[in-house]
């Protein structure tokens, strides 16, 4: 969602590319379009867009993404 | 404060209380509430070709067409055209009557005559949701897996974990779906992603996940299209409709507390030279309750709807634009029945207060805005709010002397 736009810098997303395997699935799973692919790995492309939902750190094979909002 | 919802930002800021609200039902079946009530399907249609499947003290959901025999038992088909009765019930839990019990019963359904290489799509057993999805399958042949998400939509539940990897698997043994389907595959809404491990699942029960698209309409192109979502299928949207929907229940939440403050404010305006007077909190009183009134305005219904248009990302500045103009209208309009600056001021800083807090506590609603963006907001803001709110009821006091 381009037009809707939350605060800056304040997600806890992190994404180790040692770690991916190229499966696609969080870009697939993603409903802000936050990963893209880039050759065979995933990149965070637009990291200002995470709202953290979790969605492809549950289903990344390789343990490959985090998200970790605190408490609450 | 704690309903502010930071889980995901899916709008489910109270859901606990639904938790122990459930029906005893079966697929396709609830149980009886009330002996006034006839079963949809009367005793006297002898030859209906429901009367088989009727069970003493159960009562036939009225969107269940007609029962079909597979290799795990009779399933209900679902109607996918909505009924009058669909769309009022629609209406009151839009405003928030009663959605914590707007249920059906999980299990397994089907729609149009769906065979063994049917697709299986996965859903929620709130019965918004459910209506949602199955207005949108007129013409196509599936079934539909109903998870017991307690009454609450897909994205929510998944955050909550109520549509979860386990609710899944053991929803798939429990209709025996091995039995019904051939293949083994489900099509899970892509915003249960959140509560679902694709991975674990095929582990668990032999299935594997398929990430359909985020809203129902476009699941007859999703299924047309090889089971593949283009870029635009992902993706969630908000529209000006999407906002608006969600007000209703926005401004009932808020029902409660205002009715608490108002009598707060009746109280406090009537604190004058006199000490108290029941005329001065009269008087006094209505101005204020009108301030309070403005502030939800603008705070639980103009900021969500405008979102975007008004400056700002964070919500509680958003709010404070749109109750600063909203406060100057009223204070113009109602001029005459207050005095002074300071009485001015107070209500002025009141309407700001409330609409700003209000409008913070939308990002509980909204598809867009993280936890941790909402925890910095409203470390930011409520000291602010907060100390607006006792500077206008210090001042309010005052402009009465």
């Amino acid at each position: 969602m381009k037009e809707l736009r939350y605060l800056d810098d304040v997600s806890t997303l992190v994404l180790d590319p040692e770690k991916c395997i190229g499966c696609r699935l969080c870009t697939e799973v993603c409903p802000q379009a936050v990963f893209e692919m880039r050759g065979n790995k995933a990149h965070i492309a637009d990291f200002n867009a995470c709202m953290e939902c979790g969605a492809c750190v549950n289903n990344c094979p390789s343990g490959a993404i985090s998200v970790n909002p605190g408490v609450g | 404060m704690e309903e502010m919802s930071k889980t995901a930002g899916c709008g489910c800021s109270e859901v606990a209380a639904s938790q122990n609200k459930q029906k005893i039902s079966t697929s396709g079946v609830s149980i009886m509430s009330s002996m006034d009530e006839m079963p949809s399907c009367s005793a006297t249609e002898a030859e209906s070709p429901m009367a088989g499947y009727e069970k003493p003290g159960y009562r036939l959901f009225s969107f269940v067409d007609k029962f079909i025999d597979t290799d795990a038992g009779p399933v209900p088909i679902i109607k996918p055209k909505l009924q009058v009765e669909d769309l009022f019930a629609t209406f009151f839990v839009r405003c928030g009557i009663g959605r914590y019990s707007y249920t059906i019963a999980p299990g397994l359904y089907g729609i149009g005559s769906p065979d063994k290489n049917s697709e299986v799509l996965v859903t929620a057993n709130f019965k918004l949701t459910f209506d949602h999805v199955r207005k949108e399958l007129s013409s196509i042949n599936a079934w539909i897996l109903v998870l017991d998400t307690k009454g609450i939509n897909v994205w929510c539940a998944a955050g909550k974990g109520t549509f979860s990897t386990h609710e899944l698997v053991k929803r798939i043994k429990k209709s025996s779906l091995e039995k019904v389907v051939d293949h083994k595959r489900v099509i899970v809404p892509q915003l249960g992603a959140t509560g679902v491990s694709a991975r674990d699942v095929k582990k668990q029960s032999g299935f594997k996940v398929v990430y359909g698209p985020v809203r129902a309409k476009d699941i007859p192109a999703f299924l047309k299209n090889n089971n593949t979502a283009d870029k635009t299928m992902r993706l969630i949207t908000f529209s000006m409709y999407e906002r608006f929907i969600l007000t209703p229940v926005e401004i009932q939440m808020v029902l409660k507390p205002a009715l608490m403050i108002a009598l707060v404010l009746f109280i406090i305006s009537g604190f004058g030279p006199g000490f108290f007077s029941f005329s001065g909190a009269l008087e006094r009183g209505l101005p204020a309750f009108f301030a309070l009134l403005t502030g939800i305005i603008s705070g639980a219904f103009v900021t969500p709807v405008l979102l975007p248009y008004i400056p700002f990302r964070h919500f509680a500045l958003k709010g404070i634009i749109s109750g600063s103009i909203f406060a100057l209208l009223f204070l113009l309009l109602s001029a005459s029945a207050i005095q002074g600056i300071s009485g001015f001021i107070a209500l002025f800083l009141f309407s700001v207060s409330i609409s700003s807090y209000l409008a913070m506590n939308f990002t509980g609603a909204t598809p867009f805005t993280s936890p941790s963006g909402v925890e910095k907001e409203m470390k930011q803001y409520i000291p602010v709010q907060l100390a607006s709110l006792v500077i206008s009821f210090g001042l309010w006091i005052y402009s009465a002397f």
